[in-house]
């Protein structure tokens, strides 16, 4: 029997006509596994519910209906669905953090699971909690129960959510978003683990996700969602080498791939705003094939080799993007700007600093770290939460003070705080942060944001103001209607290019780009990857860019250089770094990271553990202890940097011994 | 949002229209009175003591022969202007002091909280009496006294609001260009917690309210013959079994006016956005 | 763990020495003294002035007086009151007691009760039951405590007759005599205080309602009741104990107004009579004293919070 059924579902927005969901029409046998993908507001998550029976409040199902294993989920009584929800069909959230009530211990959490329903005795249910601990990887099965959340990592809270989705041995497992928010190499462990998982009980899967390399890892078939319609409906294989639908098609090329290390291209315009009805195809507006019967809207239609597509010209070509190359950056002798020796940073209390980062983690220490970036190059600065990669982007901005350390600007010191710096050397240093809801003032027009930095550095009347104001928003390809526009007003990519315009708009010698783009839709991100080149190339600003996402740096950088722990361990140009890497960090890392491409999906992860704590680290080389290449002296002595090929340094005691 | 959509949005709503018209309703009187009295409100007489209501007296007189009705439209005169203007100066200090603890962090704000914390842990009521008891009792005194003692709470809610917008970037972002402390507090903090202060105004107007009227009932602030609600109820306390009406009316004028204040602050509060429940009433 | 309380327990302390100090300055920069007060139109005469100021002590530097001050506090000699000629310790001490019966009547009905409707009107969302409930709250919260005392003298003790209204026990009768003297007063000082803590709680507990863990709950299949039990409840009540707390020391103000409006004998109605007699030594006793309770009170609060809730009691491995 079918386990899932699912026709002609359309859920929209109580008392209006803006759906959510249109004409959802999927199925699902027993022990499948079915991939959702889509950018955020195409009503993937609201889908996902629905399967569950539940709707958001200020959301109703207004078409269609959900069957699940034969039964119609709109007419079960409130009663029966309660004992179906855990037993026969199982949630596994997108933030374990928030999924779990502070309050109570996670034994008794994952116990109640099981005591709620009638499928494990009650005597067995102490025993099965431990089973369960063990069978998701969790360390001492038997006394983590005893701990409160938030006594656990994200990767632990994780697992242990997982555990509660298995307690009862259901037919069918729901995760939206599980990995997001993890660190890459606890995000691959997770993957890992629910496929190991599902080999072992063979319960059937639907897993939403936005990064599409994340479902080629675990499921294997993908839908792929736009404006709240299926549009696409493939083996996952299928779709990642030929994918058909030309929406489906500029999604996966504007996902940056690291053996291919270039500009992916970007698709124009914007995506709908969830609700809102087009006549016709949705995507017909941004669509390169569209033509006039692309307003009529296509409906989900077989295609030969398998599958189902909503196109009225689909492609059926391989799939074959086209990067644009980094071009190499002729540089004048490698012309430093801005130099970094030995820089120390530790997290002091009780200062206007520390409260400033108390949101983000408050333990990251810089352990002695240099770095060079020159002048008109794009540096690289990679590692995952807690490695020390933002406080280095705030010590250089002042924005957090140094321990020990130099920072120099073409040669002359950098004071440690930014109110001990002269504004010559406030302006040539600017930095661009990674919430563009956060980063604007959400009261100020974006004339006004704008303004600040060019009365406060230039003196500029208001005559002055318009005109820069004009050629900057120009210069961010944004129209010149968004001067008077708030934040709000804006997506979150147009929010983006304003905070780029704003650094700009100093014109700086060197911009530090903190995780700028992590917020955004994929797609939005290429373009302003592409921005960010094209205008620091245009203006020979040098750019520091720190992001945790591998390909994206891999996209846009010159040089890269990889740090973990507080320490740098590895850097040199892009191509010779991501293609060639030498230290072993490096390599976990690439292997580690989920691309959606079915040759990688079925390389072995090569790191295990998780990341010290930064106020403990490891005796000698801190990676030592996650190290699979580890020997003893990598546990007494701490490597330095040291060169081994052409401008490639890493911090490793023995040379080669990735083997690549 | 500004101005007129707010309004709008008060006012669909029933808690919010009534609670405006009663605002305004007693704003109204209160400017307009004097010119509409019926009886000198402090002329007694003593043939006319404790009359029911009648149509010469629709209210009825007090056991001094005043007539209640005239009383009673200018007993909340002096009490809000007085609230008015303590509420001004409470709004002002606190939102300083608040907003400029928030942004300078660290030990000055440890220390200056504290100070706070135990300025706050006595009654304000009792501050208000250790001045009067040195003082001796006014209008003009009660004003500073009443807003450097209310404006406590302000700080709390400002700084709270001040931080939760310090935090975020764009502020970071200003002292990474090296803007002035002054221009961050004035350009990026202030227009936020703007709707936050805007209904913390109100609340602490009705609180002064209440606070001034709670004095003059203990004898402590506006002081007689000027009329005062709480003046009144003290007044006719002793003789509530055969004249209720004295205690009535100026207990129902009393409560129609911080009634009509709460539904409004309310009613705005939500249009804006803004929680409510924060801060206690101060005394 | 330890730690935490330690600090709390120090900054409590800290708070009182600011509030000893706050309490004697306050007084310290008004013009004139405690012995131009006190004496009024007779301070125009010199030697009456002087008189009083050798007997008070008054020439001494300000710091000197307040270490002797503080130091006569530490061993628990209040000073002596000038209009009364007594030891303020022996003024004090009944009446404390007497106030502390009428707060704790106040209490222990009141909080109780006020959680209860409080979590009752958030589960039943804007229905029948908490619009009215709600709207009672409201109407309550705005009326000042005389309003209230007039009221319910008007209602129960006039019209009805069930009470005698104001409170004619002396301020030395024995414990029992003045706990029944209490129900009017206590009802007027705990129906605003909750309808503070029924609005907090409800939207507490509203707020909490739309949390992912009980989302969560939901998805595993746990009935609503054990939902509610176990998973809202506790995580909707205990960050309002500290909020609690704090209303509950506020209860102190609305203290000194109900006493006087019911002539119960207690602490409040103590510092109206020291104010209308200028008698400044009194009134400092008397304000300093209300600080003690109330620093107790918050700190009792910030403790219990601090019990219950396990993410202060243990840090992230």
């Amino acid at each position: 029997m079918t386990l899932l059924d699912v026709q002609e579902l359309t859920i929209s927005q109580v008392g209006s006509d803006a759906a959510i969901v249109r004409a959802a029409t999927l199925a699902l046998e027993p022990g499948e596994t079915l991939g959702i993908a889509g950018e955020s507001g195409c009503g993937k998550s609201t889908l996902l519910l629905a399967l569950m029976g539940v709707v958001k409040p200020g959301l109703a199902v207004t078409g269609g209906h959900v069957h699940l294993m034969g039964q119609h989920l709109g007419s079960i009584a409130p009663e029966a669905m309660r004992r179906l929800r855990g037993q026969s069909i199982a949630w596994v959230p997108q933030s374990a953090a928030m999924a779990l009530t502070p309050t109570m211990r996670v034994g008794a959490q994952l116990a109640e699971a099981m005591s709620v329903h009638d499928t494990i005795p009650p005597g067995d249910i102490t025993a099965r909690t431990t089973a369960l601990f063990a069978q998701v990887r969790l360390p001492e099965p038997n006394q983590i129960g005893a701990r409160y959340p938030h006594e656990l990592s994200g990767g632990q809270m994780q697992r242990v959510v997982i555990a509660m989705a298995l307690a009862c041995a259901p037919k069918l497992l729901l995760l939206d978003e599980p990995t997001t928010g993890l660190d890459v190499t606890t995000q691959a462990e997770i993957l890992d683990l629910l496929g190991e998982l599902r080999r072992d009980t063979g319960m059937a899967m639907v897993c939403v996700s936005h990064d599409i390399g994340v479902l080629a890892r675990l499921t294997a078939r993908v839908a792929v969602m736009y404006a709240g319609r299926i549009v696409e409906d493939r083996p996952t294989a299928a779709l990642l080498t030929r994918p058909a639908h030309p929406y489906a098609r500029a999604l996966l090329a504007s996902v940056p791939q690291i053996e291919n290390p270039g500009m992916p291209p970007s698709i124009p315009g914007s995506p709908p705003a969830p609700g809102m009805s087009t006549p016709g195809c949705a995507f017909a507006p941004r669509c390169s094939r569209a033509h006039a019967a692309c307003d009529l809207v296509p409906a989900l239609s077989p295609l030969p080799l398998g599958g189902r597509v909503a196109c009225h010209s689909p492609e059926n070509g391989i799939f074959a993007p086209v990067v644009m190359p980094t071009p190499l950056v002729a540089q004048e002798a490698g012309v430093p700007v801005v130099t970094v020796r030995d820089l120390v940073v530790q997290y002091r209390r009780a200062s206007l600093f520390a409260r400033l980062s108390r949101r983000s983690r408050p333990d990251s220490v810089v352990a002695g770290v240099s770095l060079t970036l020159l002048k008109g190059e794009i540096l690289g600065l990679v590692g995952e939460s807690g490695s020390g990669k933002s406080t280095i982007v705030r010590a250089i901005a002042g924005l957090w003070p140094r321990s020990a350390g130099t920072i120099t600007l073409d040669g002359a010191n950098l004071p440690a705080r930014a109110t001990e710096r002269d504004r010559a050397a406030l302006r040539r240093v600017q930095v661009v942060f990674q919430n563009p809801d956060a980063s604007l003032n959400p009261r100020h027009t974006v004339r006004e944001i704008l303004a600040q930095p060019l009365r406060l550095y230039f003196n500029a009347s208001p005559a002055e103001v318009e005109d820069h104001a004009r050629s900057l928003t120009a210069a961010v390809r944004l129209d010149p209607d968004h001067l008077d526009r708030r934040p709000a007003q804006l997506s979150g990519g147009e929010r983006q290019r304003v905070a780029l315009a704003r650094a700009f708009a100093a014109e700086p010698d060197v911009i530090l780009c903190d995780e700028v783009t992590s917020a955004l839709d994929v797609s939005v991100q290429a373009s302003v990857l592409a921005l960010i080149r094209d205008l620091c190339q245009s203006r020979g600003t040098s750019c520091l860019f720190v992001a945790h996402d591998i390909a994206v740096v891999a996209a846009l950088c010159d040089r890269v250089a990889v740090i973990y722990l507080g320490q740098i361990v590895e850097i040199g140009r892009t191509t010779d770094v991501f293609l060639r890497p030498q230290h072993p960090y490096t390599e976990a890392l690439l292997s580690a990271i989920p691309e959606p491409d079915p040759m990688k999906t079925m390389q072995p992860v090569l790191i295990n553990g998780e990341m010290p704590s930064m106020t403990d680290p490891p005796a000698g080389c801190r990676f030592s202890t996650r190290c699979r290449h580890v020997r003893d002296v990598c546990r007494t002595s701490t490597p330095a940097l040291a060169l081994r090929s052409a401008e490639h340094f890493t911090a490793c005691h023995f040379e080669g011994i990735t083997g690549i | 949002m500004s101005g007129a959509p707010i309004l709008r949005a008060v006012l669909s709503q029933p808690s919010g229209a009534i609670g405006i018209t009663l605002v305004v309703g007693h704003v109204m009187l209160a400017v307009l009175s004097p010119l509409v009295l019926p009886h000198d409100p402090i002329a007694q007489s003593a043939d006319l003591m404790l009359q029911m209501p009648s149509l010469s007296h629709p209210f009825g007189t007090d056991r001094l022969g005043r007539d209640i009705l005239s009383r009673v439209m200018l007993g909340g005169r002096e009490a809000m202007l007085i609230a008015t203007l303590a509420t001004l100066v409470a709004m002002v200090w606190g939102t300083v002091v608040g907003i400029f603890l928030a942004l300078i962090g660290g030990r000055i704000d440890t220390y200056i909280m504290r100070i706070v914390d135990a300025l706050s842990s006595i009654p304000g009521i009792l501050i208000v009496m250790i001045f009067v008891a040195a003082l001796g009792v006014g209008a003009t005194a009660l004003i500073p006294i009443l807003g450097c003692s209310y404006g406590l709470s302000v700080v709390y809610i400002a700084r709270a609001a001040a931080l939760d917008f310090v935090a975020r970037d764009f502020v970071l972002a200003a002292q990474a260009r090296g803007e002035a402390r002054a221009t961050i507090l004035i350009r990026e903090i202030l227009p936020n917690v703007r709707d936050t202060l805007a209904v913390q105004g109100a609340m602490q107007w009705s609180w002064l309210m209440l606070g001034i009227t709670s004095l003059s009932f203990l004898g402590l602030g506006v002081a007689p013959p000027t009329p005062d609600w709480g003046l009144m109820i003290a007044d006719a306390r002793g003789v509530m079994p055969t004249a209720p009406w004295a205690v009535l009316w100026p207990m129902a004028m009393l409560s129609t006016l911080i009634v009509g204040v709460n539904l409004a602050t309310d009613s705005f509060a939500k249009a804006l956005g803004v929680d409510r429940q924060m801060g206690v009433r101060a005394a | 763990m330890l730690g935490l309380i330690l600090r709390r327990l120090g900054a409590a302390w800290i708070t009182v020495v600011v509030v000893a100090v706050v309490v004697f300055v306050g007084v310290e920069v008004m013009p004139g003294d405690a012995c131009t007060a006190m004496l009024g139109r007779d301070a125009a005469r010199i030697e009456v002035l002087e008189n009083c100021r050798d007997r008070m002590g008054l020439n001494r530097p300000p710091v000197e007086r307040f270490n002797a001050w503080a130091g006569d506090l530490a061993q628990g000699d209040l000073g002596v009151s000038m209009k009364r000629e007594r030891p303020i310790v022996d003024i004090v001490g009944p009446r404390l007691r007497n106030t502390l019966i009428l707060a704790f009547a106040a209490a222990l009905a009141g909080v109780p009760l006020a959680i209860g409707l409080g979590v009752m009107v958030a589960l039943r969302r804007e229905r029948p039951f908490d619009i009215i409930v709600s709207t009672t709250a409201l109407v309550a919260m705005t009326m000042p405590e005389f309003v209230v005392a007039a009221l319910l003298i008007l209602i129960f003790a006039i019209w009805l007759g069930w009470s005698s209204g104001v409170v004619t026990a002396a301020y030395d009768a024995p414990a029992l005599t003045l706990l029944f003297a209490t129900p009017l007063p206590a009802v007027t000082l705990a129906l605003v205080y909750m309808a503070h803590i029924l609005r907090m709680v409800r939207s507490s507990v509203i707020d909490t309602a739309g949390a992912d863990y009980i989302l969560m709950a939901r998805m595993k299949g746990v009935p609503e009741r054990q939902i509610v039990r176990r998973h809202l409840l506790p995580n909707a009540i205990l960050p309002t104990i500290p909020v609690i707390g704090l209303t509950l020391a506020w209860l102190l103000s609305g203290v000194v107004i109900v006493e006087s409006a019911f002539n119960y004998p207690g602490l409040g109605r103590l510092a109206v009579n020291a104010v209308a007699d200028r008698d400044l030594p009194l009134v400092q006793a008397t304000a300093l004293i209300f600080g003690l309770i109330y620093v107790s009170m918050t700190l009792i609060a910030d403790l219990l919070a601090m019990a219950l809730n396990p993410r202060l009691r243990t840090r992230r491995l």
